[in-house]
C-alpha cells in the first residue's frame, strides 16, 4: 500500500470549500428550514473535489482481491464467476427508476421478471414456490425457520421447538434457530463427516414430538454428499418434523440432485453462490425461501417488498445465459475441479476423509507437522503468491481446517498453478518454515494485530482524532 | 460441453477426469442413491446469447411505466452522481468477499471505517456497525438488541407513526421472540407522550420504545421528555430515521437514543423496485458489545502501519452460534460502499443544500396544493420532505390521473396522500403535477 499518498482516510483528504457535487437551483423561492428543526451541530463530513473522491476510492480498491483478480477458492463461499452482462442487465434505467409503491399495471416487467425467476428456480430445486423477501442467506435461514414454525403453529402443534443441526453445520444454523425462538438439538457427525444416523434415530426416538425440523446442507459442510438422505427424510417426517435444506451447497447439485427430491420441504438460496450474483465485499445478496406445496401459506413478512430486486435480475440473466443447456453442466465441473485438486496434493496435506468429495474438501492442515506451520500460516502465504486463502479453521471438526472450492470456472491451468504453489508452499514449511510463518510479505499490510483492534476499539474517525 | 464460462476441453477433462479416479462426469455423483438422481431435463429456457438475454430484459422493461416520482414512505427519489455506479463496478469491491484476509482487503475494511464515521456523524451516535440489510431489519435488530439488553423484559412500544411496512417485519420477528409489541398512539399526527409515560408506568418489563422521525405522516417530531421517560424505565429509546435527513435534522443522539436506525437509501440509492438499499445502525458506546452484524476497527499490521479489520467478533455467529447477538453473517457492503461515496462527494455542505432543496419544493408542492382548495394537511404539524394531506374528492380517480399523465402522485393510505419532494424534482414538474391536481 503506497500510503504516503493513498493510504489517507476520506477524512484526512478534506479541505474546507471544496466540492464534490452539483445541484440544481432552488427555484422555490424562500423556504427555509426552522432552526428548531436542525441539529446543533453540523455532521462533520468531508469536503472534497471529485477528481479527489474518484482517485481515493479507485486506490482503496487496489487494495482488494476480488474475483476477477484472480483465484479465489474460499470453501463454502462459492467464488465462481461474476458475468458482466448481468451487471448491465441490473443497471437498466426501465428497473432503476421503479418505486416499489408503484401500482402493479405500472411494474407489469418487474414482476413479470420475479414470476420467471421463481419458475426457474422451482424447476432447479424441485420445489414448489419462492419467497423473494430474504436479503441474505442467513435472512433466508430465518425466514425458513419462521415459515416451519408458522407451519406448526398453524396446526396448533405448539411444543415443536427444536431443531436439529449436525454439528458440523454453519455458524448461522443455530443463531438462526436461536432469532426464531427455536432451539438447537445438535446430531452427532461419524469419522466420516456424514449424519450419525444411529444418534438421529435416538433423537427422534427421544424428542420426536418436540422437533420441528431437521436443518442440513448437502453435500454437508465437508463437500461430502449425505447419502443416508431419504431415509433422513423418512425418519424426521414420520416423527412430523419438517426437513430444511441450506442451499450454501446447492452449487454441486445443479445437473445432479434437487433438494425437493431429497426430500426437503423448504429451502433457501444464495443467490450470490450458485446464481453469480457478486458477493459485493459482503452484500448485497440474496436469500429466496422455496417451498413445498401448501407451505407458501406461511410466507412471513421478513422486509417491505421484493427483497434486493437487483440481484434478482442478475441471477435471471445468469439462468437466461447459461439455459437448460449448460445449467447441468455446473455441479460436475465444479466437482471435477474439487477432485482434482483433492488428489493433486492429497499427499502433502492431510485429508482426514479420503473420498471422492463434491464442490469442496477439507484439509486437516499440513501433512508434517513437525514444522510448527500452521493452517493460518499456508492461507498467509498463498497471498504472497496472488491467491486468495481457502476457508480456514472451519469446520470447527478438525483443528486445522483449511476449507477449498474452486468453482466450475477456473480452468486446469489455473489449477496446476495453484497445485504447484501449494505444494511450493509444503516445501518452504520444510525448508525454511521462518518465511511461510512470516507471510505475507508482498500484500499492501502484513498480519494485523487483532488483540490491539478489539483490546481498544476504534471504530470511527472522530475516536481516532480523540485518541491521536 | 466448453461454454464460455467453463473453460474445460476435452483433454482437460480426460486428464482431470483420470488424475481424479473416475472414468465419466456420472461416475463422481456415483455416491447419489440412483432414487433422488436428477435425469431430467431442467424445464428451463434454453441457453442464449448476450444478444438474447439483452432482448428479454430489453422486452421486460417495456412492460414497466417509468413515472416522475413523488412518492417516498421510506423510499425516495434522490439523484445518484455519475462517480457512483461507476466506482461501484470496480470489480475488486464487486468480486470480492467480507473481508476475512485483512492484508488483501484493506479497501473494503478502510471504507467500512470511513462508512461507520460517518453514520456516525449523521446520527450523533458513538458506534456504528458496518451495515445491514435495509432499514426495516435493521429496526427489528434493534428490537432484538433491546430485548436481549434488557434482563427478562419482553415488551416494546412502538409509535402508530413507525411506517405500517417496518411495522410489519416487526411484528413478524417479535411473533417468533415471543415479543410483544404495544402500539402507541398518536395524537394530532404526533407520538403521543403522556400516552407513553402511562404505558410505561402501568406495564411491566418494557425493554425499549421505538419512535419513527420524521414518522410516517411525513411530521418532524417532537420528543423532548422521551428518552428520560424510557429511562426511568430502564427502556432503550430506539430511533429510526431518513438517513440523508439528519445532515439537518436534530439528531438521534440529540433526542439522548441509546439505538439510531432506519435506511440509507436516501443517500442517493436507485429505488430499483425495493432493493439492494441499506440499513444503518448506530448506539452508545456503553451498547458496542450488544451490537449485532460486523463491526471495523482500527488496528496496526506487524510492520507498524495504520490498518483496518473486523474486530469484536466474540459478538457473532460464527464463534457464538446460538448464542451470537445475532444470526447476521453479511452486511450490505457494496451499499456502505454507495452511500460512502455519496457523502464524500456531497459532503458536510451538499448534504445540506440537497435537504433544503428538498424542503422547499416540498413546501412549495404542499402550498400550490393547498391552494387549489381541493387538498389539506391532515395536521397542523412541521414536516420536512414529504406531507400527508386529504383531498376533497376522488382520490382514487385523482392518483390514477396522476398515473395517466406520468407521475406517481405519492403514496394512498389511511384515505389521504402522502406527498415526497426531493432535490430531483423541478418547478415545472411540480406546477404540472399541481395542474393535474387542480383539475
Amino acid at each position: 500500500m503506497n500510503n504516503k499518498l493513498y493510504g489517507n482516510l476520506i477524512f484526512e483528504l478534506s479541505k474546507e470549500g471544496r466540492r464534490g457535487y452539483s445541484l440544481p437551483r432552488n427555484n422555490f423561492g424562500n423556504y427555509e428550514i426552522p432552526a428548531s428543526m436542525q441539529r446543533a451541530e453540523e455532521a462533520q463530513l468531508p469536503e472534497c473535489d471529485e477528481l479527489t473522491v474518484v482517485r481515493h476510492y479507485t486506490n482503496l480498491s487496489n487494495n482488494n482481491f476480488g474475483v476477477d483478480t484472480g483465484f479465489y477458492p474460499l470453501g463454502s463461499c462459492t467464488m465462481k464467476y461474476n458475468p458482466k452482462i448481468n451487471e448491465e442487465m441490473a443497471a437498466s434505467s426501465k428497473f432503476q427508476s421503479l418505486h416499489p409503491e408503484q401500482p402493479a399495471n405500472t411494474t407489469r416487467g418487474a414482476l413479470a421478471l420475479v414470476s420467471l425467476l421463481e419458475r426457474s428456480l422451482c424447476e432447479l430445486t424441485g420445489l414448489a414456490h419462492f419467497t423473494f423477501k430474504p436479503y441474505a442467506g442467513a435472512h433466508g435461514e430465518l425466514t425458513g425457520l419462521m415459515i416451519i414454525d408458522n407451519y406448526h403453529r398453524l396446526r396448533g402443534d405448539m411444543q415443536r421447538k427444536k431443531v436439529v443441526v449436525p454439528d458440523s453445520a454453519h455458524g448461522t444454523n443455530p443463531a438462526s434457530a436461536a432469532v426464531c425462538g427455536l432451539e438447537i438439538v445438535e446430531v452427532k457427525s461419524l469419522a466420516d463427516g456424514t449424519v450419525d444416523f444411529d444418534d438421529l434415530q435416538r433423537i427422534v426416538a427421544e424428542q420426536g414430538t418436540e422437533i420441528a425440523a431437521m436443518m442440513m446442507t448437502n453435500p454437508n459442510t465437508l463437500g461430502l454428499f449425505e447419502t443416508r438422505i431419504p431415509e433422513i427424510a423418512r425418519l424426521i417426517h414420520g416423527c412430523g418434523g419438517l426437513m430444511y435444506y441450506d442451499g450454501a451447497n446447492l452449487n454441486p447439485m445443479l445437473g445432479a440432485c434437487r433438494p425437493g427430491d431429497m426430500g426437503f420441504d423448504v429451502m433457501h438460496i444464495n443467490l450470490h453462490k450458485t446464481f453469480s450474483t457478486p458477493h459485493g465485499g459482503g452484500g448485497p445478496g440474496a436469500g429466496p425461501v422455496g417451498v413445498r406445496e401448501g407451505l407458501q401459506e406461511c410466507f412471513p413478512v421478513v422486509s417491505p417488498y421484493h427483497g434486493n430486486f437487483g440481484v434478482m435480475m442478475r441471477a435471471y440473466a445468469y439462468i437466461l445465459s447459461l439455459g437448460r443447456e449448460h445449467v447441468k453442466e455446473v455441479g460436475p465441473l465444479a466437482v471435477l475441479n474439487a477432485n482434482y485438486i483433492k488428489e493433486s496434493l492429497k499427499d502433502l496435506y492431510e485429508l482426514p476423509i479420503d473420498t471422492i468429495c463434491c464442490h469442496e474438501f477439507v484439509f486437516d492442515g499440513l501433512k508434517d507437522k513437525s514444522t510448527g506451520v500452521t493452517t493460518m500460516d499456508v492461507a498467509k502465504r498463498l497471498l504472497d503468491y496472488g491467491y486468495h486463502a481457502p476457508t480456514i479453521y472451519f469446520p470447527l471438526l478438525f483443528h486445522e481446517s483449511l476449507m477449498i472450492e474452486p468453482t466450475e470456472n477456473e480452468s486446469k491451468e489455473t489449477l496446476d498453478a495453484f497445485i504447484a504453489v501449494m505444494r511450493q508452499i509444503a516445501e518452504e514449511a520444510r525448508m525454511n518454515p521462518e518465511v511461510v510463518k512470516s507471510a505475507p510479505l508482498t500484500t499492501p499490510i502484513g498480519r494485523v494485530d487483532d488483540v490491539l483492534a478489539a483490546k481498544h476499539p476504534v471504530t470511527t474517525y472522530r475516536q481516532l482524532l480523540a485518541d491521536a | 460441453m466448453t461454454y464460455k464460462y467453463f473453460p474445460h476441453t476435452s483433454s482437460d477433462l480426460q486428464a482431470m477426469m483420470e488424475k481424479s479416479g473416475v472414468k465419466s462426469l456420472d461416475d463422481l455423483y456415483a455416491q447419489i442413491p440412483e432414487s433422488i438422481r436428477y435425469r431430467g431435463d431442467y424445464n428451463i429456457p434454453s441457453e442464449m446469447s448476450e444478444q438474447e438475454v439483452r432482448e428479454v430484459f430489453a422486452k421486460l422493461g417495456s412492460q414497466n411505466q417509468e413515472l416522475t416520482c413523488f412518492a417516498g414512505f421510506g423510499v425516495y427519489d434522490h439523484y445518484t452522481p455519475s462517480v457512483i455506479p461507476s466506482l461501484l463496478q470496480r470489480s475488486e469491491f464487486l468480486t470480492s468477499y467480507t473481508p476475512y484476509q485483512a492484508e488483501i482487503s484493506q479497501g473494503t475494511l478502510h471504507y467500512i471505517f470511513e462508512y461507520q464515521s460517518m453514520m456516525t456523524e449523521l446520527t450523533g451516535m458513538d458506534i456504528s456497525n458496518a451495515s445491514m440489510y435495509d432499514g426495516s431489519t435493521a429496526t427489528a435488530e434493534a428490537m432484538l438488541m433491546s430485548v436481549a439488553a434488557g434482563k427478562k423484559a419482553n415488551k416494546v412500544l412502538v409509535s402508530a407513526g413507525m411506517n405500517p411496512k417496518t411495522r410489519e417485519v416487526l411484528d413478524t420477528y417479535a411473533l417468533h421472540q415471543d415479543i410483544e409489541l404495544v402500539t402507541i398512539p398518536l395524537k394530532d399526527g404526533a407520538t403521543d407522550l403522556s400516552a407513553l409515560t402511562s404505558q410505561l408506568s402501568t406495564l411491566e418489563g418494557v425493554a425499549g420504545v421505538m419512535v419513527q422521525q420524521p414518522n410516517v405522516y411525513g411530521i418532524v417530531e417532537d420528543f423532548s421528555g422521551f428518552a428520560d421517560a424510557c429511562h426511568e424505565k430502564k427502556a432503550l429509546f430506539i430511533v429510526n430515521s431518513v438517513a440523508a435527513d439528519l445532515a439537518v435534522l436534530k439528531t438521534p443522539r440529540e433526542w439522548d437514543a441509546d439505538i439510531a436506525v432506519g435506511d440509507g437509501q436516501s443517500l442517493g440509492i436507485p429505488m430499483l423496485f425495493g432493493g439492494p438499499y441499506v440499513g444503518y445502525m448506530c448506539c452508545t458506546e456503553k451498547l458496542i458489545r450488544k451490537m449485532p452484524g460486523r463491526i471495523v476497527g482500527m488496528t496496526k499490521d506487524n510492520r507498524g502501519q495504520r490498518a483496518f479489520v473486523l474486530t469484536l467478533q466474540a459478538r457473532e455467529q460464527h464463534i457464538r452460534r446460538q448464542k451470537a447477538t445475532s444470526n447476521i453473517c453479511s452486511n450490505q457492503s457494496l451499499m456502505a460502499l454507495f452511500v460512502t461515496m455519496y457523502l464524500s462527494l456531497l459532503g458536510k455542505k451538499g448534504m445540506r443544500e440537497a435537504a433544503q432543496l428538498s424542503y422547499a419544493g416540498a413546501h412549495y408542492l404542499c402550498d400550490e396544493l393547498v391552494k387549489t382548495g381541493k387538498f389539506h394537511l391532515a395536521y397542523d404539524k412541521p414536516f420536512f420532505n414529504e406531507f400527508y394531506v386529504k383531498y376533497d374528492g376522488d382520490v382514487d380517480a385523482l392518483y390514477q390521473r396522476f398515473i395517466q399523465e406520468g407521475f406517481l402522485g405519492g403514496v394512498k393510505f389511511d384515505g389521504g396522500l402522502l406527498f415526497a419532494v426531493t432535490e430531483k424534482r423541478t418547478k415545472e414538474e411540480i406546477d404540472n403535477l399541481v395542474k393535474i391536481a387542480a383539475l
